[in-house]
């Protein structure tokens, strides 16, 4: 089968290795993702707070683009696009005016027509119902699921798991053969954007989360959103800074624990390409 | 010929905003049959009364058109004014220009047109009235309360003292209700089973009052004077009468592991039990649901040790029917149970407990016998945070309203721990401070400063446990948002009072309304706070919105007030507007055919057969005929009548048709 695929700039940059194992685990269910051709930028953080219609418009575009290519169902697994395109199709849906609007700025017709799914999603419709015989090696760890901020968030338009206390990538782990841990941080800030302004207050934010991940027990952080992963992964030093300590718990896409569960090639899944190196 | 007369009401600005009020009248005076119109500003104050009954006297008129607001409002009043001029107070009607028209409209033109021919429908159908007695019916003066908390025991207690009888019905086994689990009460620190425990007895001893608890409203029947209510009294499994409340069996029951209602789950109960020792009645009941011997079918403990022999397993439930004249509701008010907060940690925190909890750990009488221990291990909490507004005002969680008894309580809560644990410390986190009451703000003041309690303005985002601490992660709105830990032994949550559970049900059951939020609907917020829109049926304390002790004791007794008033008469009048079947001259003459559809269309039971018989006494056919005592006037009837044989008076099909034809210009 064939989905559409919406990388995002981070999934093009940063965070190559979430590609790497979207794409690995795909290929393992025989499942072709068919990336959307002259996408664009979602708009992320910035947009919506310039520009209403603009904020509309990018996403728009790029729902309109895998329209015409014939696509009904896309994956976007970064939380942010997902949520940027979550938000535009519902705010599209409720105002037909807006819609003329941002149909006529990009010169597209946007009908609403394609299902978005975020990762979890993709892997909850798609994967799991599959899985049973696949898990060559389970995933034998404590693992703390951490969902940040955007993936269940707001619920009123995503209506999608547990806005306060979510719980689709802890029942995902547990199919993959993990222990998932109870913990208390699991939808708190990791300091999103202030990664590359504010260091030492990432190092914080993120800081509390990965600290009572460790005081839990956890061996794995799992995380699916670039933003995310890279707050506690790249800026692992402010957060060591913050703790006191040297703490050096792996955070794995939910994609790459999964694609280790199945025995898929580690430089496939790009773990190789971790600053917080990948020992289990 | 008839003399119609037009009172055109500006109701201040109300109407005359929109509406040009002054064209109306001069339109409506040139209909025909119409000999007096007029405008005014105020027409239901005594100089506009006045203008109405003048002119019913002077000009003689036989029917009058007041054009103001909806008749719900002032019908009652221009009738009475007709009538104290000498006209059937049924010749007046209403033509509703505020709530119908200038209320829903812009000003202009088309405002006032329609308002012209709201006035012109009712000035058609007028002519068709006919003089209308009202109906008498009998008063049972047997007031039934259901609710035995303390708005249901001070309703029935000032009832009962009226020399008149109570029939009060409590669902759980004791009466008493949330105030008896109340440890001590605000703004004066009385204990609240002092004050209440000799009213309770006082309920159990009254010659006027009929107790039922374990009991609950089946279903009621009948109108204001004349409900007849269905009581399911559910079985005890004990004969009251034997049983001498001496606690044997209670001693003796093996299942002694249920959470107790009574202590808000923080204590056990037996199965066989009485939920608090100073219940009134003091006489147990068995929990079939967790009774061993229903369960798996032996034990019989209790019927052992029982020296009376008072223990009935083979009990089934009672149906008692009773009739009375009014009804007072009485049946509370519920918390939110902390796992309706998932930042809260959905109830997963055994410390983290409800207001109502709190009492009964600050209670003489709980499960700790008043001291403050947390519930996970029983330590003395050295920190200690109440969170207010846990639900309440915040529309995300469908409560938008305020709760309005929290921000007292928490305030008692936080004195209370500060009296009984010197050196601890407690923490407020708070929206606003609504201390609305007498001494209610002094109340809030000696907590802070007196007893220092720590206030804190912001909200809590979330509770999580960590090395064994309850961190309370909120904000400090009064310092900048700034972030706020407080890393707890216990935290309070002062839950959003809701509705029971049930009261939809029994809303539906008594055919009154309720709110979106299931509260009982008082008939006017202001005017009319303890009646509802069903004559004969009263509101007392909780159960109409959150109510504290105070408020609920002034409703008991308004709507006990309200209770005698009724009672203080031996007959009622009611409106005469009901179905009649015609009956025409020659006296045996009808066009009812008695298909009797309209018998099982009544959902009233008002409508039996009627022979109709010759001078021979010979029967000739067999007629509808509605009971006047019965009737409600809903119509159902006349939709089901095929041969249009019934009426409903003031609203006969010649009237409507005439309405309808009136608007189209047709007269």
């Amino acid at each position: 089968m064939t989905l559409g695929f919406y990388p995002g700039c981070s999934l093009k940059g940063s965070s190559r290795e979430y590609a790497e194992s979207v794409i690995a685990v795909a290929k393992a269910f025989d499942i072709k993702l068919e990336e959307i051709k002259d996408w664009n930028c979602c708009g992320a953080t910035a947009a919506h707070n310039m520009n209403k219609e603009l904020s509309l418009a990018l996403p728009a575009r790029i729902l309109s683009l895998a329209e015409r290519q014939g696509l009904t169902e896309i994956v976007v697994p970064c939380a942010a696009c997902y949520s940027r395109l979550t938000v535009t199709k519902h705010e599209l849906s409720e105002d037909p005016a807006l819609k003329a609007v941002v149909a006529d700025a990009n010169g597209l017709s946007y009908n609403g027509t394609v299902n978005v799914l975020n990762i979890v999603q993709m892997l909850d419709k798609y994967v799991i119902p599959n899985l049973e015989g696949k898990v060559v090696k389970p995933f034998d760890h404590k693992v703390a699921c951490y969902y940040g901020c955007l993936l269940v968030r707001p619920h009123e338009i995503l209506k999608f798991d547990r806005e306060e206390d979510p719980q689709t990538l802890d029942v995902l782990m547990l199919k993959a053969g993990a222990t998932p841990i109870d913990w208390a941080f699991k939808t708190e800030c990791c300091g999103a954007g202030l990664s590359v302004s504010r260091t030492s207050s990432v190092g914080r934010l993120s800081g509390k989360i990965i600290g009572d991940a460790k005081d839990r027990g956890a061996e794995v952080v799992i995380v699916a959103c670039p933003m995310c992963h890279s707050n506690l992964d790249m800026r692992r030093d402010s957060i060591n800074t913050y703790l006191g300590e040297k703490v050096e718990i792996p955070v794995l896409y939910i994609t790459q624990a999964i694609g280790l569960a199945l025995g898929l090639d580690r430089k496939a899944l790009g773990l190789q390409r971790h600053f917080v190196k990948v020992t289990v | 010929m008839s003399k119609i007369g037009v009172f055109v009401c500006h109701c201040g600005e109300n109407i005359s905003a929109t509406v040009d009020c002054a064209k109306v009248a001069e339109v409506a005076g040139k209909y025909d049959g119409v000999t007096f119109s007029v405008d005014y500003k105020y027409m239901c104050s005594d100089p506009g009364q006045s203008l109405i009954k003048n002119a019913i006297t002077e000009k003689g008129l036989t029917g009058v058109v007041v054009a103001s607001c909806s008749p719900r409002m002032h019908e009652p009043t221009f009738r009475k004014a007709c009538a104290e001029a000498g006209l059937n107070p049924f010749m007046c009607e209403m033509a509703n220009l505020r709530e119908h028209c200038s209320w829903v409209h812009e000003k202009g033109e088309a405002t006032t047109e329609k308002a012209i021919d709201l006035v012109r429908i009712l000035v058609e159908k007028v002519k068709y009235n006919h003089e209308l007695t009202s109906i008498k019916v009998p008063v049972t003066k047997t007031a039934l309360v259901i609710g035995g908390g303390i708005a249901g025991i001070q309703a029935s207690l000032d009832i009962a003292n009226t020399g008149h009888k109570v029939i009060l019905i409590e669902k759980d086994p004791s009466i008493g209700g949330h105030m008896s689990q109340l440890s001590e009460t605000f703004p004066t620190l009385d204990c609240s089973q002092c004050i209440l425990t000799p009213r309770m007895v006082e309920v159990a001893q009254h010659p006027n009052i009929t107790l039922y608890t374990y009991a609950e409203l089946e279903s009621l029947e009948g109108f204001i004077g004349n409900f007849k209510a269905k009581i399911r009294k559910k079985s005890k499994s004990l004969d009251e009468k034997l049983c001498t409340g001496c606690g044997q069996c209670t001693t003796k029951c093996p299942v002694k592991k249920i959470p107790s209602e009574f202590n808000e789950g923080l204590g056990k109960r037996t199965a066989i039990y009485v939920p608090f020792p100073q219940a009134v009645p003091n006489k147990p009941v068995i929990d079939r649901k967790n009774c061993t011997y229903y369960v798996k079918g032996k034990c019989k403990v209790c019927e052992i040790v029982c020296p009376t022999g008072a223990i009935r397993f083979d009990q089934e439930d009672q149906i008692v029917e009773v009739e009375v004249g009014a009804i007072v509701i009485a049946t509370g008010f519920t918390v939110k149970q902390p796992d309706f907060f998932p930042e809260y940690g959905y109830g997963k925190h055994a410390d983290v407990i409800t207001g109502l909890q709190f009492e009964r750990l600050a209670s003489a009488s709980g499960p700790t016998l008043g001291e403050i221990r947390r519930p996970s291990d029983g330590k003395i909490p050295e920190k200690i945070v109440f969170l207010a507004c846990a639900g309440s005002r915040d529309p995300a969680k469908g409560i938008p309203y305020c709760s309005k008894i929290c921000c007292m309580y928490i305030a008692k809560h936080a004195m209370l721990y500060q009296h009984k644990v010197h050196g601890g410390k407690s923490y407020v986190f708070y929206m606003d401070i609504r201390a609305g009451g007498k001494q209610y703000e002094e109340f809030v003041r000696r907590a802070i400063e007196d007893d220092g309690v720590n206030y804190i303005r912001g909200r809590v985002s979330k509770i999580y446990e960590k090395n064994g601490k309850l961190i309370v992660s909120g904000v400090d709105t009064l310092l900048n948002a700034m972030p706020v830990e407080i890393e707890a032994d216990m935290v309070v949550l002062a839950t959003a009072g809701v509705a029971n559970e049930g009261a939809e049900e029994l809303a539906q059951k008594l055919h009154i309304s309720y709110d979106p939020y299931k509260f009982f609907a008082e008939a006017h917020p202001k005017l009319k706070p303890v009646e509802t829109n069903t004559a004969g049926i009263f509101l007392a304390g909780a159960c109409q919105a959150p109510r504290d002790i105070p408020e609920s004791v002034a409703m008991a007794s308004g709507a006990a007030v309200k209770v005698a008033g009724l009672f203080s008469q031996d007959e009622l009048t009611r409106e005469p507007i009901i179905a009649v079947v015609n009956r025409q001259a020659p006296p045996m003459y009808s066009s009812c055919v008695g298909c009797f559809l309209c018998v099982s269309a009544c959902p009233y039971q008002a409508i039996e057969k009627e022979e109709i018989k010759n001078r021979n006494g010979e029967v000739i056919k067999s007629v509808a005929k509605v009971n006047p005592g019965l009737c409600q006037g809903c119509g159902t009837c006349v939709a089901f009548c095929r041969t249009k044989s019934i009426d409903i008076q003031g609203y006969t099909h010649e009237q409507m048709y005439t309405e309808v034809m009136a608007l189209l210009n047709e007269y």
